[in-house]
């Protein structure tokens, strides 16, 4: 076990240990949402969007989490902006809105780095071993609040997520509910920018979820299992990171896909290696339980 | 001038409330989905929506419920407006319009019924519980509590639709195409049900498009093409007059010799 304790005994391995194991949580939560509402798309959108509110943040001297935050808002605001007053399709405005902040985060970083010493890579590929006691307090605060706030709000979101016009008929405030979650994504992506980087997070976001939805039936088991997919991936990442000096977000995503690739052979309901000839079994026990 | 029913807000004989649409006119985009609807809805009876392909019969529900934007007119269910009393209502979509590979079970969606009343940051009560089980037992599904909605046939994800809008005890029941691809047992299943909420005084409105022998099912029609054809009972609306000029040309239907 000496190999497990060794890279601990390092304070900024305990900080980045501690920060890789709640964003893998959070991630893999906020992540089964954009997976089963087919928006890992608005996941990625978010993520490369936050990129000119970090720079700003940097560049004035405030907090980058709250900079960070507002550039992700103003980015699904822009979206869902240009999808409503104009024919074009939200995919498109994603990718418009997206690339436009991410060009814009980009220019804002390059121009700022030559007064200061700050590196593009760790803003696009994450920098887990410059965390900070700050950092750290600061990802627990909103990992809090995003579980807090699944929790007490999962029935209302499974619903809309579900089936959002029957929420909406049942008098849920789908408006507030879908805005919302918009948030939870954004503080989730804000949350994950040490960790991974803006390129990666979407893979944080939709694998360990992805991995867990190929085993289990319900959305609260694929949030448990994913989450501990999740750190699973994060921990062993880091390990690797550590043991064979590779960059330590690529590494947290190889194992995070490691595990989903094992899940889509694997998998007893769904792996392609492992199902039953599905169609013609599934059609025929649907057929007999007709008749019967 | 097609028959119409009579336009009021009042009460009906019994004194249930009614729903009543006044000049309801809705557009999708650029082009004019609905003009000019007024109807009246009312309790006890089994109310199909029926008309062409693009006559505007889910968005004339969906406009009713507030669901989507309208032009001009007013929904109202007795003395307010209908898309303020969203939880005397349970609305079944489309199932073309779900994603069925949901990570969810038939509990699951049947306990969504019970999300509006049971309240924020509460949990479902065993009242709630109960509820559900009885709705699943009514459709026929109950042994099914603990499949993956995934796994269902069409009939049997219908029927699962169906328990959920009962487990809302609602006052009026909305379906949109609720027989589309579903097998003859949950046809005559949704239909029972249809009859029994109907009997029991509930407002039961049904969009629907299938001419065939189905339509008997139906107390009332309302006959929609873009504009109201009709409204009222069934032998007054289906003439060869109104069919004709809902659909164009020449259409076969059931009790009129095609």
């Amino acid at each position: 076990m000496n190999w497990f304790y060794e890279p601990l005994q390092f304070a900024f391995m305990q900080r980045s240990l501690a920060v890789a194991v709640m964003v893998g949580i959070i991630c893999s939560v906020v992540g089964s949402y954009l997976m089963v509402q087919r928006l890992a798309l608005l996941g990625d959108a978010i993520s490369h969007s936050v990129l000119p509110g970090l720079a700003l943040a940097f560049w004035l001297g405030a907090n980058i989490f709250v900079g960070a935050f507002i550039a992700g808002v103003i980015s699904t605001v822009l979206i869902a902006w240009i999808h409503r007053r104009s024919p074009i399709k939200e995919d498109a405005a994603m990718g418009i809105v997206f690339s436009a902040f991410f060009a814009l985060g980009i220019t804002l970083i390059t121009t700022i780095q030559k007064d200061n010493k700050i590196d593009l890579n760790h803003f696009l590929f994450g920098n887990i071993l410059g965390v900070t006691s700050g950092d750290v307090r600061d990802t627990a605060i909103i990992a809090a609040l995003v579980l807090v706030a699944v929790v007490l709000f999962y029935k209302e979101l499974l619903f809309y997520s579900f089936d959002p016009l029957g929420a909406q008929a049942s008098g849920l405030p789908v408006g507030r509910l879908n805005l919302g979650l918009m948030v939870l994504i954004a503080l989730t992506v804000v949350a994950s920018m040490k960790v991974v980087g803006v390129i990666l997070v979407l893979a944080l976001l939709i694998t360990p979820g992805a991995t867990a939805y190929l085993l289990v039936p319900r959305l609260h088991q694929v949030m448990w299992l994913g989450s501990g997919i999740g750190v699973i991936a994060s921990l062993s990442g880091m390990y690797l990171s550590y043991y064979f000096n590779l960059p330590s977000g690529p590494a947290i995503v190889l194992v995070a896909s490691g595990f989903f690739a094992l899940a889509f052979l694997l998998s007893p309901r769904h792996g392609v290696l492992t199902q039953r000839p599905r169609r013609s079994a599934q059609s025929l026990s649907s057929i007999l339980s007709e008749e019967a | 001038m097609a028959p119409r029913s009579i336009r009021t807000s009042n009460p009906d004989a019994n004194g249930n409330p009614v729903i009543a649409v006044d000049h309801l006119t809705v557009n999708y985009r650029d082009t004019q989905a609905l003009r000019n609807i007024n109807l009246t809805v009312r309790p006890g009876r089994l109310v199909g929506i029926f008309g062409p392909n693009g006559a505007g019969k889910s968005t004339l529900m969906k406009a009713m419920l507030g669901l989507i934007p309208v032009v001009t007119g007013r929904v109202t269910y007795g003395d307010q407006d209908l898309a303020h009393q969203l939880d005397r209502v349970a609305y079944v979509p489309q199932r073309s319009q779900i994603d069925w590979t949901f990570p969810s079970t038939v509990w699951d969606v049947v306990m969504m019924g019970r999300v509006k009343k049971t309240g924020w940051l509460k949990r479902f009560s065993a009242t709630s519980r109960q509820l559900a089980k009885e709705a699943l037992d009514r459709v026929g599904m109950l042994e099914f509590k603990d499949r993956p909605i995934g796994a269902l046939s069409g009939g049997q994800q219908q029927r699962v639709f169906l328990a959920r809008a009962l487990a809302q005890e609602a006052n009026i029941f909305c379906f949109d195409e609720p027989f589309v691809g579903v097998d003859q047992k949950t046809e005559a299943v949704i239909f029972q049900i249809f009859h029994e909420l109907a009997n029991a005084g509930k407002i039961v409105l049904v969009v629907n498009h299938d001419l065939g022998e189905s339509i008997t099912n139906f107390n009332q029609i309302i006959l929609l093409n873009k504009e109201l054809i009709a409204a009222g009972p069934r032998e007054w609306v289906l003439t060869r007059d109104n069919m004709t000029r809902a659909y164009g040309g020449h259409i076969g239907f059931f009790g009129h010799a095609a």
